[in-house]
């Protein structure tokens, strides 16, 4: 059992209305990966993220969480949701998501909304969820804002809060949607920072991202999504240095 | 000291009448606001139909009117229940319409409608990354409701309650009309018997003035409260 994957991903597909974003992906983890998936914007990366919590519902396709895959049923419309409610609540809890806009809930502290989802959701004491909190807090560096409210912090400081509150989950994945999109420029390097020392602790993630050089450096598995289908698959060396898709090439090549 | 030329004990019993006509109603409106902004915002085609009917239908005649269609209107149709019961099953149905109740209902039931509007748009303001974020850790329909909808709508909301609380204080003045004794129909006896219109009613707006005041600077403390966290521009 220890060596299970993490997260499996079989055939997903996923329209909206008539437009078909994702036209089967997939996807198998080990423990410890981590997976950068790359693409222009449209391509479907961020849909396929969101589609492995549940943000979004599969059209079809196999989501398998540690061996436990996610109950579907139609619904009286005929459009295809999930079983059993609780078991959603219950893998989303071992899949913490870190977003493009932080979405750190703006009414409470730093430290309030970190310890939010471990006391209500996995029922830990709060106590030690003060005490996990704060450790995680110093891991990122942002201790001394455990007080603070979010709009009070900077970008780079508040991702790296949603980072905190993502690890206190203590997840089987860590979920990445674009985590340094909405940064300025000079504060992507600290949210960097931290996502390369969680990947060095081998931390299970999946990381959305347009930041070339990280999925270059960190990554064990690069995807490459074009118009809904994986073009180019493997380990970074292949994907950035040696290339089968004519897409991936027109990709990297400079455009300036 | 003001002379009430011994008003003073039913007057003061007048201002109670429209203090508690005044919170009951808020009590029901609220209740009503959240249930109607509820079911305009559901999937339900039947909750949001009843919904814009309930607002519609509330918010397009006048409070007066209302008042009298409730309260006699009302009366007559228990009137005739009672004598079509009473005929066919011989059971005592009869009661009398009583002018707090209507005045409680009838105000909750216009202010509902207002809520109902202040609730929605309150909802609707509240950023979908926080619910998105809630539901991504695994948060039930109702912990998300409770801990982070419920607070962030009220931000939004706070000020339109304020609003439509100040209004409806205002709006008991009209229960005089069916026959409830509170301030405003106390001042007018008072003052017909006295012949002193401004030595009666000067004081019964002052009552409202203060409350209205005082109501201000509470809603203005709470507004402090469900705003923390967040940056006020300068």
């Amino acid at each position: 059992m220890a060596d299970q994957a993490p997260l499996i991903c079989r055939d997903i597909h996923k329209t909206f209305g008539k437009l078909e974003v994702l036209k089967g992906v997939s996807l198998e983890t080990r423990k410890g990966d981590v997976v950068s998936l790359i693409g222009s914007s449209g391509s479907g990366k961020s849909t396929f993220l969101r589609c492995i919590n549940l943000l979004e519902t599969p059209t079809s396709g196999d989501i398998i969480v540690h061996g436990d895959p996610i109950r579907f049923t139609t619904n009286r419309k005929g459009d295809r949701v999930p079983a059993d409610n609780k078991q959603v609540e219950q893998i989303r809890s071992k899949l913490s998501m870190v977003f493009q806009s932080f979405n750190l809930w703006s009414h409470m502290t730093v430290l309030e909304n970190i310890i939010e989802a471990p006391v209500n959701v996995l029922k830990v004491a709060k106590k030690e969820a003060i005490e996990r909190a704060e450790a995680y807090l110093q891991k990122v560096g942002i201790y001394e804002r455990k007080d603070y409210y979010p709009a009070q912090m900077s970008g780079g400081q508040q991702q790296r809060a949603a980072i905190a509150r993502a690890l206190a989950m203590e997840p089987e994945v860590m979920l990445f949607d674009e985590p340094t999109s909405a940064l300025d420029p000079e504060l992507v390097g600290e949210v960097l920072r931290v996502m390369h020392s969680l990947a060095e602790e081998g931390r299970t993630m999946i990381v959305v991202t347009h930041e070339m050089a990280f999925a270059r450096d960190v990554s064990t598995q690069v995807l490459f999504l074009h118009q809904g289908v994986i073009e180019e698959q493997g380990s970074p060396q292949k994907v950035f240095d040696n290339p089968d898709s004519e897409r991936m090439k027109q990709f990297l090549a400079p455009k300036f | 000291m003001l002379d009430l030329k011994g008003y003073g004990p039913e007057l003061l019993d007048g201002a109670v009448v429209t203090i508690e006509l005044a919170f009951l109603s808020l009590a029901l409106a609220l209740t009503l606001g959240l249930i109607g902004a509820s079911s305009k915002l559901s999937g339900n085609r039947l909750a949001k139909a009843i919904a814009t009917f309930y607002t519609t239908v509330v918010r397009g005649i006048p409070d007066l009117v209302m008042m009298l269609l409730f309260y006699y209107g009302g009366q007559v149709t228990v009137n005739m229940l009672s004598d079509w019961i009473w005929e066919a099953y011989e059971i005592d149905f009869f009661f009398q319409f009583d002018p707090f109740i209507s005045g409680v209902v009838t105000i909750g039931l216009i202010f509902g409608a207002y809520m109902t509007e202040t609730f929605r748009g309150a909802f609707l303001a509240v950023e979908t990354g926080q619910i998105e974020a809630a539901r991504a850790y695994g948060f039930t329909r109702w912990h998300t409701f409770r801990r982070v909808m419920f607070p962030q709508m009220l931000r939004h909301a706070l000020p339109g309650i304020g609003n439509n609380w100040q209004v409806l204080l205002k709006t008991t003045a009209l229960v005089s009309i069916i026959g409830l004794t509170d301030m405003v129909r106390v001042a007018e006896e008072a003052a017909k018997a006295e012949r002193m219109p401004f030595h009666f009613f000067i004081p019964v707006a002052a009552v409202y003035l203060i409350l209205t005041a005082g109501s201000e600077l509470f809603i203005k403390w709470l507004n402090k409260r469900a705003n923390v966290g967040v940056v006020q521009g300068s």
